[in-house]
């Protein structure tokens, strides 16, 4: 299989995952969203990885994995805070800030 | 053929996720997109990479998602009605666009060079990447791990709820609803009737009025209770006063049709179970 196919697949994932964000307004759906985008990055670089014949890209994506990891634990705990002032996971509902 | 597959299935799983209106749908959707590329992975050598993918993502990370929409119950399904106008349109559009200059984008890079992982995985996958770990990245290695935990503390720290006074005992509890004497006994139980034993049904009263207490107060503010249907009351009436009269016990009284009627006595529900 052509290689090159594998980054086809992650820019229309990364596509769909970005519309996703533009689109919806649950912010519980609006993480998964941007997990999709990061999971589909991961996707082009073990695929470089392959292209290039060494690990680094590997080791790249490992990482992204683990920042993927903290940054779900701290919006997911930042979304069930809000919910507990606001009640609402609409992102449209937090105006607090707004003039 | 294999990538074939794994593409339709991660492609469909992302586009379930961004149409599926309930987050729980969505969350599944995401997790079989998931496990597609964590098969893309393994497809491409990356064996160690393709676990920790099934392991972090669809394990751990997934079922965090999954607690969450637990927890902040989100069966009430997304709204349709849009603040801006036409911004999902435009949303659209530019997710076409975005995507037609990064499809682009990659058919123009020269992409010619194919070494393949064979050299790079002799000594095994796992072996390689532990080498590049420990040595050339091992500083952002350590990086992360003081990042993962600031993020446990961070996240510790956001959803802690501080107890500022001493918890009540039971007594004083008890004491406190008699001195205000608003509800003393226990709260009526939901669903007694026959038909409905769910938690969001409310318990009848004698009068058969709907008691809005015996619903969870969580369910009643989240506006999830379910009626209890009329119709039911009123098969259940028939069949009572049809056995009656069978009986002889009682004259049959003239139906309306819409009155609510009495809590079934259990005779009925005998007769409804033998036939």
């Amino acid at each position: 299989m052509n290689p090159v196919n594998y980054l086809y697949l992650a820019a229309l994932l990364f596509t769909i995952g970005a519309t996703g964000v533009l689109v919806r307004r649950n912010a519980i759906v609006l993480f998964m969203c941007v997990e999709l985008m990061l999971n589909a990055s991961n996707l082009a670089l073990v695929t470089f990885s392959r292209l290039q014949g060494n690990l680094d890209g590997q080791i790249i994506a490992f990482f992204t994995m683990v920042v993927a990891a903290a940054e779900v634990v701290v919006g997911l705990a930042i979304i069930v805070s809000v919910f507990r002032t606001r009640h609402s996971a609409s992102v449209d509902d937090t105006n607090l800030m707004k003039l | 053929m294999q990538f074939w597959v794994l593409a339709v299935v991660s492609v469909a799983g992302a586009l379930g996720m961004v149409l599926c209106r309930k987050a729980v749908h969505s969350a599944l959707c995401l997790a079989a997109t998931m496990l597609a590329l964590a098969v893309c992975y393994m497809a491409q050598g990356a064996v160690f990479l393709g676990v920790v993918q099934i392991v972090v993502y669809t394990g751990a990370i997934m079922m965090l998602f999954l607690f969450v929409v637990m927890l902040v119950g989100l069966t009430a399904e997304d709204s349709v009605k849009e603040p801006l106008r036409g911004q999902r349109v435009a949303a659209v559009l530019a997710g076409l666009g975005f995507g037609v200059l990064l499809i682009a984008g990659i058919a123009n890079a020269n992409l010619r060079t194919f070494t393949g992982l064979a050299a790079a995985n002799a000594q095994g996958n796992v072996q390689g990447l532990a080498q590049l770990i420990f040595t050339r990245y091992v500083w952002a290695f350590e990086v992360t791990g003081a990042l993962l935990i600031t993020a446990a503390i961070g996240a510790m720290v956001l959803t802690h709820r501080e107890h500022t006074e001493e918890r009540q005992s039971q007594r004083e509890l008890a004491e406190q609803r008699v001195r205000l004497g608003q509800q003393i006994t226990p709260l009526p139980a939901p669903g007694v009737y026959a038909r409905h034993n769910a938690v969001d049904i409310p318990g009848l009263l004698p009068d058969g009025s709907v008691s809005e207490l015996s619903v969870n107060p969580t369910l009643r503010s989240r506006g999830q209770m379910r009626d209890v249907s009329g119709d039911m009351l009123r098969r259940m009436d028939a069949l009572e006063s049809g056995t009656a009269e069978w009986l002889g016990r009682r004259t049959p009284r003239p139906r309306t049709g819409t009155e609510l009627v009495q809590p079934v006595p259990a005779q009925a529900e005998e007769v409804e179970e033998s036939e």
